[in-house]
């Protein structure tokens, strides 16, 4: 069932676009995450489904009803602040009863909603504690405890992870999947800027970019086969590379003479009107393999980066231009390769096809 | 030595520590304690000619306090119902003004508070300008404003609203304005201060938690700022209450101030234990006021400081 639909969604700050075309449909159950770059709009998207920020254009739905112009209370919807926005005077059940107590909700119906939030996040001995006495996960708990309490439609969650350490983050997050496990029926969507994060929480990923919507698909859709030059570079670390070429075989596989002498072959068709046309190879760094003959590209080795399970190969630049280095992501730990010219091939069915920026994928 | 004082030594090394603490010694006790005393001292002893000072008759005496609550003695009355009533009246006014400066300047201070911009620095500086004038001519512009041919009065019986000139001054309410007016500043930055740091998420929150304007001021907002709101309360109605060029600008000829009454006390009677007395129980009266103010509403004294 359709939970939550944005129809031609549009947001205008005075004459400048924030946002505009954003059509999305999300069904009951799912984990939506908004990824972007800075500034793409994305916790502005969010603040609009929330009813905190106007809706410029087109309708937003949940469960079938417009909501663009009803109070953010009543729009069956819980969000949870990247800063917390706990209330620092009151205590944790107060923090965590605060929204029943407006709604006039009979007491012992607000307690036994505490309760078993607590209960799940595990919040029961601090219940009687100020914010101030919380670690930053207990905090971040407390927010998410007092959107659980009034068992909305969707949470809304803004970068909820960006305020704790990096361990903290990673236990956290596997906390938030645990949750989402444990109320299946629970839509929500989730902002954030990692695309770690957007990789292992996620059922779909919407990706914001140019005031609109990159892809939306599942992880691994976005990893295996982004729409789009900027997709492609915005999933995976390092981001893939792009190099530039042209067709010079088409049919069922593609073979592409790379502008720096190397050659392409892979397994997206084309047909025979896109031979000779320019594109653009997307490679992703994993996907290279060193190899003796036929190489995709061949460069000297300018810096290393050794990770243990992995090691990083930055290539020379060709010309000192602006385009980015070519990196390799080789398996395991790699010796002496800096300074050394090194050739490097990929699977066919690894190798990605861009005109113009858009896939060539069919 | 205690501990926070090593640690200032250890910050500031022994010299530089030395001198500020001198100074900061210098300060309060020099310039504010030892005065205090002195006039305390003063209070309790009886008004005697200069060569009787030191004499024999120079000693402790309740005469002065007695007098704020009797009056002199053989007077036609029980009480001094006078003086006293100017004492509970100028107590109550100041209380009054620092509830309409509350009221007025939360408003402001949260909106500077909260909203970004430059504009909010044109709308700072325009508040502080007009501090640069002193209190003196503030309050004569206030007069110029309020007085029977005044501005106001000239404006209200021109369209004519009113048949006479309303008396603004013997209806103090020049006087009311005037110390509404005198002390904003020191109300609106100390709210400001507070609320500036409070994170708009919490405000969002409480509007997506489905609370209506009104109750995120008195739940989430007002006790945030309870130390900004306590502070500046307190300095209004210390200062409110020990005012004198208003009240002696503004005030009506009925009206009475009771920093007015010790000033006569201190220059036209040349009684200075009378004056000091009455200047302590108004400073005693205050202090103890504000104090129980804070208990009522469960302020802590360094939420005064923040």
């Amino acid at each position: 069932m359709s939970e939550l639909k944005l129809t031609d969604v549009a947001k205008t700050y005075g004459p400048v676009k924030v946002l505009k075309d954003i059509n999305l449909d999300i069904q009951t159950g799912e984990l939506i995450v908004f990824v972007g770059p800075s500034g793409c709009g994305k916790s502005t998207l969010l603040r609009m489904i929330a009813g905190l920020e106007k809706i410029s254009g087109g309708t937003l739905e949940i469960e079938g009803q417009v909501m663009n112009d009803v109070p953010p209370a009543q729009r069956g919807i819980a969000m949870v602040f990247q800063s917390y926005a706990l209330y620092p005077h009151m205590t944790v059940r107060e923090n965590m009863a605060f929204a029943l107590k407006i709604a006039k909700v009979p007491a012992a119906e607000i307690d036994a909603a505490v309760k078993r939030a607590a209960q799940i996040l595990q919040l029961e001995p601090f219940l009687d504690r100020l914010p101030k006495a919380l670690s930053g996960g207990q905090r971040q708990r407390v927010a998410i405890g007092r959107a659980i309490v009034r068992d909305p439609k969707v949470y809304l969650f803004d970068e909820p992870l960006s305020n704790l350490d990096a361990a903290l983050r990673v236990a956290t997050r596997i906390e938030i999947a645990r949750l989402k496990e444990a109320m299946p029926d629970s839509t929500m969507i989730y902002v954030t800027h990692d695309q770690v994060e957007a990789m292992t929480l996620a059922s779909r990923i919407v990706v914001l970019a140019n005031k609109g919507i990159a892809q939306v698909g599942t992880p691994l859709e976005l990893y295996e086969t982004p729409d789009n030059e900027f997709v492609a570079q915005f999933i995976g670390s390092p981001s893939m590379n792009l190099l530039p070429g042209k067709i010079t075989q088409t049919g069922p596989q593609t073979t592409v003479q790379l502008d720096g002498g190397g050659v392409a072959v892979s397994t997206i068709p084309t047909q025979p009107e896109d031979q000779g046309r320019s594109v653009n190879v997307g490679i992703r760094p994993e996907d290279f393999v060193l190899t003796e003959d036929a190489p995709v590209f061949q460069g000297c080795v300018d810096f290393t980066e050794a990770l243990g399970e992995v090691t990083l190969l930055y290539f020379a630049k060709e010309k000192d231009d602006a385009s980015e280095a070519v990196i390799a992501k080789l398996p395991g730990i790699q010796r002496n390769l800096r300074g050394q010219t090194v050739s490097v091939a990929a699977a066919p069915e690894k190798v990605h096809l861009f005109s113009n920026g858009q896939s060539m994928r069919p | 030595m205690p501990g926070f004082l090593k640690e200032f030594f250890n910050r500031n090394g022994t010299g530089m520590g030395l001198t500020i603490l001198l100074l900061v010694l210098f300060w309060t006790i020099g310039l504010i304690i030892l005065p205090q005393l002195s006039m305390l001292d003063f209070s309790f002893r009886p008004n005697l000619p200069p060569p009787e000072i030191g004499g024999p008759k120079d000693v402790y005496t309740l005469e002065n306090y007695q007098y704020l609550v009797y009056g002199p003695e053989g007077g036609s009355q029980d009480y001094n119902s006078v003086d006293l009533r100017v004492f509970f009246r100028t107590l109550i006014a100041a209380v009054c003004v620092t509830i309409f400066n509350l009221i007025l300047c939360y408003p402001i201070a949260y909106y500077l508070g909260q909203s970004k911009g430059n504009h909010i620095r044109i709308f700072a500086m325009m508040l502080i300008i007009p501090y640069w004038i002193n209190e003196i001519l503030r309050a004569f512009a206030l007069r110029i404003i309020f007085g029977e041919t005044g501005v106001l009065n000239t404006i209200f019986v021109g369209l004519g609203i009113w048949d006479t000139p309303f008396d603004f001054i013997r209806n103090d309410i020049a006087l009311y304005a005037g110390l509404g007016y005198a002390y904003i500043l020191l109300m609106i930055f100390p709210i400001y201060n507070v609320i500036e740091s409070l994170d708009h998420n919490q405000i969002e929150a409480a509007r997506d938690l489905g609370a209506p304007w009104w109750r995120i001021h008195w739940r989430v907002v007002i006790p945030y700022a309870k130390p900004g709101i306590s502070s500046g309360c307190t300095m209004v109605f210390m200062l409110s209450a020990g005012a004198l060029a208003a009240p002696q600008i503004l005030g009506g000829p009925s009206s009475l101030w009771f920093t007015q009454l010790i000033y006569q006390q201190f220059n036209d009677n040349n009684d200075w234990p009378q004056g000091a007395a009455y200047a302590i129980v108004l400073l005693v009266t205050c202090i103890l006021f504000v104090l129980a103010m804070m208990r009522l509403f469960k302020v802590n004294m360094g939420d005064i400081g923040k």
